[in-house]
């Protein structure tokens, strides 16, 4: 939609044009900043055009750059040695946005906004990639994603700071996942996003997303028993309601999910 | 900046906060819809680059140098894009709406991809369809793209059946929509498709309140700001109280609703409107006006709101408002039955069964927002071009609202982009009058999805108690019933809807002892109105789940026991009193070939397996609906057809096409009884100026009333044609025939311009021949329709997985079969959104919580299954050749047949709609867990 209040549009060109008037936001694919009135910006500083490679295999593992859209993203050659990458459609498609909008939308926009059903915080969170943040000032620091995330909305970022790529360790990649979705509808907006990770040193990495406000990130050194997960899962904090389902049943179906999540693992 | 759109350059210097979709508007791409404007439906996907994107999240700053395709740009009415045309050929849109940008993203499309079909266009949303139509034409125009790609360029095969020349245009065939080809190039102009230059932009500033009266308004700020026009309170509007409801007696509403009130009572309605030079002054005026608001305590649940200490929302109305007990905030309430008392009835019973249902919120989610045009013409009338069921309706009541004698006002709809009863209301029509009288300029008040679901309409919530008494066979003895309706915060529609919601779902059954005691209540949520089934839906659930549990408790086959009960050919229709209304008849019976057809198409099966899995449960159910054929207290359609001396017709008619098809049938009507092509046949419809009067598009009315009329007039006209050329060949009538250009008198042709010449004073009008045809909707037939379904249930996560959907229905003499089909989809596919999926949920302070369709879950083309339609085999007496309607009644029986399904898929009964998966899981969680 039209953002009416807006006044200014800006290409950054270098990290010097990251600097935010009052009123300025940052904008990376814009599909979600032009999808609700946004009555307090009155400027748009776009991203794209400051030349950040989108996917960049680095000797740690792959680097995404905050404005690689997610159709970049999901078309990223399948490497035999990577199958964690089959979690990169999977979570894509746990967004309610079409194929059409991942043309614009952005895997750093994802991470920003920050939803509870954002896939890529889901992505991220299930394995353990790095968010490599901006600061106004010139610095910089990193920090896990899933520590990024403080609720359903709302991040570490403060005013000025900007994403600019998340890391993903080649260890992850290299690992076995499984990946469950289940929404209200069959292809709705998340409920409940539930991957599942095993590391070559046998390490297991579980989490909830979607459900909770927060990733939940249960970490054990082989995969856990049954008993265990049901009871981490039930366990788990955050569970929460709104029109996308309540929060018994987020948290019912994250240990069904989980649990068939863990016996493909033990495959 | 510069770019290309449909391979022409354009220039153009965007806004900074614009999008994409209102640059292409504003360069004159009008087939760029409109139906979320936040990236959820699809209606305004394009091209950039040849990728496809949602043009309203697309920065408009961004196109700079980039290239633009729209669905004009792929194809046009002469030469379609073959996904165009699959989707001409396969009935593949209702109202259209969608349309453009499901061809769009169906272009992009190569064979490989269609398995994956329902993710891929999961960001396309139709309302009207039930996608089966959808799927098929992307389905085959992929293919065909891809085969003619592979072909080298070759010119594609011409379409099977050319639309608006069919050779056999006669009423019972799948005659095209006149307006396909220009429905499937984004060439038919909706409301907002013309041009909008020098038009005032109307927005509205909302309550922030539930309830609330204005203390003080300062627009003085807003007034000031440099662009605004107008600006309007209810401080300088008129206080005329009308209902936004429309009907054919006006007095069927309550008198609740100013165009801008002192007290607002529900959260967004209208505080006050801003006309402005554009959209961006108007909103920024109405962030400029200052309301000193008095909070007054809210009731937002109806057992409360009739409860002695609740807020009164509308104190001051009386009887003569239509208003029973403003005291209590009830609005109506019926309290009758037959038979005796119903307590005795039901002791006395062998068996007895009871429940009590719940209805949610439903919004229409029609893809079209409401909204309308005005200005003054040449002559000062004022003119308003609005989305609209009921042009005429509206054209009344604003007479009266702002004092305006019937000739000084035309009101007229183009094409309609959906409305399932959404619009039969005046929601925008309205301010933009009185806006357009004020300023005497052209000014446009356009809803945005946002308001759609905050200050239009929705579904009425029922609680409907159902007690029922039988013998051990199965035959009812007492049928008891409780309704309690929410109306929200205007009583629009709410009697009828309570009325019509106990009428024909209880009196389907032959039963000795009948009581209802129904009510309906203000309370300050969003207003309900009209919605397809007009609250027969909402009892219907209650009702035929009731008759389900007494079939489990009898242990005799659910259609078994409609068999026993339901009423037979010219058994006695009763509810209220032990007389049958008058006006209602057996004008044909197809509930029998219903029953069977569904139950065979049952027990056939459809081959699909139940998901593997201990966890997965299957069951069936079915549920009956009946449902008159008309509104009761008249329906009129007033209508001509008229001759030209070339041979072409034109049909003047009231009604409106929104999606319904009435224009399909309309033209094979006139078509038929005429002995001419469609393609020869003009339509002015939905014009108060085009046409006598027409009472609206609502009740199913288009074919019954409308089509009826229009039958009269055509047979009116040829037996003028053909008495006028017997006379001036001086032959008997009986040897003259009626061929498209002329008339074959004994063989020897009489031109149609000697007989519009000859023919007697009273039908020529200037150099044509006019006949006129009139319905009043005296008499009522009924329609019968039976769904059923086989579902599979998770018991671990309470999905709920349609596994076989049929319904049978009894139409009638069906006119156009794939459009009745359409209607029985889509009906279908909608009430399986309201079944499984939709809820407007309300918060604690009354606002309505999901107002967006990322939240309200419209079903999307992986939630609808086929839907297996059978046609009963039946020719009604009072229907034009033999047809009965078909339009909202399939909407009807579907929650209490998934309902039903679910019962005896897991064992226990849902009671509450939606039946969505958290529900279903909490139904099923207790210390046993799930039944095994």
């Amino acid at each position: 939609m039209d953002l009416n209040t807006v006044t200014g549009y800006r290409f950054a060109r270098s990290r010097d044009d990251l600097a935010l008037a009052p009123g300025e936001v940052f904008l990376g694919g814009g599909t979600w900043l032009l999808s609700e009135p946004q009555v307090a910006t009155t400027g748009l500083v776009d991203l794209s055009r400051l030349g950040w490679e989108s996917l960049e295999i680095t000797p740690e593992g792959l680097r995404i750059g905050a404005t690689c859209t997610i159709a970049e993203l999901v078309a990223f050659p399948q490497r035999p040695d990577w199958p964690a990458q089959a979690l990169f459609a999977q979570c894509a498609n746990a967004l309610l946005a079409s194929f059409k909008v991942w043309n614009l939308a952005t895997v750093g926009g994802n991470i920003c906004r920050s939803c509870a059903a954002a896939g890529m915080v889901s992505l991220c969170a299930a394995v353990d990639a790095t968010a490599w943040i901006w600061e106004p000032g010139g610095g910089d620091h990193r920090l896990p994603v899933a520590d990024l995330v403080t609720g359903n909305g709302t991040n570490l970022l403060r005013r000025g700071e900007v994403l600019r790529a998340v890391d993903i360790p080649i260890a992850s990649l290299r690992a076995r996942t499984a990946f469950r979705k289940i929404a209200l509808a069959q292809l709705g907006r998340s409920g409940a996003v539930l991957t599942g990770r095993v590391d070559e040193d046998g390490a297991a990495v579980m989490v909830i997303t979607a459900a909770t406000e927060t990733p939940v990130v249960l970490r054990y050194p082989e995969l856990p028993t049954a008993a265990v997960l049901e009871r981490d899962v039930l366990e788990a904090p955050g569970y929460y309601t709104d029109a996308l389902g309540t929060a018994d049943w987020r948290r019912a179906v994250s240990v069904v999910l989980l649990e068939e999540i863990r016996r493909e693992l033990t495959g | 900046m510069r770019f290309q759109v449909n391979g022409r350059g354009v220039d153009a210097e965007p806004r900074a906060g614009q999008c994409l979709r209102t640059l292409l508007r504003e360069n004159g791409r009008v087939e760029v819809k409109k139906g979320c404007d936040a990236g959820d439906c699809g209606a305004c996907s394009v091209l950039v680059d040849g990728l496809p994107v949602h043009s309203c999240i697309y920065p408009a700053q961004r196109i700079e140098g980039r290239a633009v395709t729209t669905v004009s740009g792929l194809g046009t009415v002469d030469d379609l894009h073959p996904v165009q045309q699959s989707f001409v050929d396969n009935f593949g849109f209702q109202c259209g709406f969608c349309t453009a940008g499901m061809v769009v993203t169906g272009s992009t499309l190569e064979p490989g991809q269609l398995e994956d079909l329902p993710r891929l266009m999961k960001g396309n949303l139709c309302r009207c369809t039930g996608y089966r139509s959808v799927r098929q034409s992307i389905e085959d125009g992929v293919r065909r793209h891809h085969d003619c790609a592979s072909a080298g360029g070759r010119p594609c095969p011409a379409p099977s059946v050319e639309p608006g020349a069919d050779p056999d245009a006669s009423v019972g065939r799948s005659v095209h929509p006149p307006a396909a080809k220009r429905v499937v190039t984004g060439t038919e102009p909706y409301t907002f498709d013309i041009s909008m230059a020098g038009t005032l932009i109307l927005r509205v500033l909302p309550s922030p309140h539930a309830h609330a009266r204005i203390r003080r308004i300062d627009v003085s700020a807003a007034v000031d700001l440099d662009g605004v026009v107008l600006v309007l309170t209810h401080e300088n509007s008129p206080t005329f109280r009308f209902s936004t409801a429309r009907h054919e007696n006006r007095i069927d509403d309550p008198d609740d609703t100013r165009i801008l009130d002192d007290v607002l009572r529900f959260t967004g309605q209208r505080v006050a409107a801003v006309v402005a030079v554009n959209a961006t002054i108007a909103e920024e005026a109405c962030r400029r006006i200052l309301v000193d608001y008095e909070v007054l305590p809210a009731v937002f649940d109806p057992e409360q709101a009739r409860t002695a200490g609740a807020p009164v929302l509308h104190p001051g109305l009386t009887g003569a408002d239509r208003v029973l007990d403003a005291s209590r905030n009830l609005i109506a309430a019926v309290h009758e039955g037959i038979g005796g008392d119903v307590d005795s009835a039901l002791a006395a019973s062998e068996v007895t069964v009871s429940g009590t249902w719940r209805t949610q919120r439903v919004s229409h989610a029609q893809l079209e927002t409401h909204g309308a045009i005005g200005h003054l013409d040449d002559r000062g009338r004022l003119v308003i071009r609005t989305s609209t069921q009921v042009p005429f309706l509206v054209r009344d009541e604003l007479c009266l609202i702002l004092g305006l004698e019937p000739d000084m006002v035309r009101v007229y709809s183009a094409r309609v982009g959906g409305g399932f009863g959404g619009k039969q209301e005046i929601l925008t029509e309205d301010l933009v009058a009185l806006a357009v009288l004020r300023t005497g300029k052209p000014v446009a008040y356009e809803m945005s999805r946002y308001e759609e679901f905050t200050r239009t309409t929705v579904r009425h919530p029922f609680r409907t108690r159902v007690e029922l008494g039988a013998g051990r066979k199965g035959a009812l003895t007492a049928i008891k019933v409780e309704v309690l309706s929410d109306t929200g915060a205007y009583g629009n529609h709410s009697i009828g809807v309570m009325f019509h919601g106990c009428a024909e779902s209880i009196s389907l059954y032959n039963c000795p002892v009948k009581r209802v005691d129904a009510e309906v209540v203000y309370t300050n949520n969003v207003p309900s109105g009209a919605f397809r089934g007009y609250g027969l839906g909402q009892v219907i659930l209650a009702i035929e789940s009731a008759l389900d549990e007494l079939a489990v408790e009898l242990d005799i086959d659910p259609f078994e026991l409609r068999r026993i009960n339901a009423v037979k050919d010219g058994d006695p229709l009763l509810v209220f009193h032990p007389e049958q209304d008058a006006d209602l008849a057996y004008g044909s019976y197809g509930l029998d070939q219903c029953l069977d057809l569904a139950q065979d198409a049952l027990r056939r099966g459809n081959g699909v397996e139940c998901p593997a899995g201990e966890e997965w449960r299957v069951g069936e159910g079915m549920a009956a609906a009946l449902i008159a054929t008309m509104a009761p207290g008249g329906h009129i359609s007033k209508t001509t057809v008229r001759l030209k001396p070339d041979g072409r017709y034109l049909i003047g008619v009231g009604t409106a096409e929104f999606g319904n098809g009435t224009t399909t049938v309309h033209t094979q009507i006139v078509s038929t009884v005429l002995g001419t092509a469609v393609d020869r046949i003009d339509m002015i419809n939905s014009d108060t100026d085009g046409a006598e009067y027409d009472t609206g598009a609502f009740a199913s009315s288009g074919t019954t009333v409308a089509g009826k009329a229009l039958h009269v007039a055509a047979t009116s006209l040829r037996s003028v044609i053909l008495t006028t050329a017997a006379a001036l060949a001086r032959v008997p009538v009986s040897s003259c025939v009626l061929e498209a250009d002329q008339v074959l008198a004994d063989g020897r042709p009489v031109t149609f311009a000697a007989i519009i010449g000859a023919a007697p004073v009273a039908f020529r009008d200037g150099d044509s021949l006019v006949a006129r045809g009139n319905e009043f909707g005296d008499l009522r037939s009924l329609s019968f329709n039976v769904q059923a379904f086989r579902v599979a249930v998770d018991v671990r996560t309470g999905e709920v997985r349609i596994l076989q959907s049929v319904q049978a229905v009894d139409a009638g003499r069906v006119l156009n079969p794939e459009q009745c089909r359409g209607q029985v989809e889509g009906g279908t596919a909608q009430a399986i959104g309201s079944s499984l999926y939709e809820e407007v949920h309300i918060e604690a302070d009354g606002s309505v919580g999901n107002p967006v369709f990322r939240t309200y879950r419209v079903p999307q083309m992986a939630d609808i299954p086929v839907t297996e339609v059978y046609f009963a085999d039946t020719v009604d007496t009072l229907g034009p050749f033999g047809a009965k309607s078909m339009s909202e009644s399939p909407y009807n029986p579907v929650a209490p047949a998934l309902g039903n399904a679910i019962r005896r898929a897991v064992g226990r009964r849902p009671y509450a709609t939606p039946f969505s998966r958290d529900r279903v899981w909490r139904l099923l969680q207790d210390e046993d867990g799930p039944p095994a």
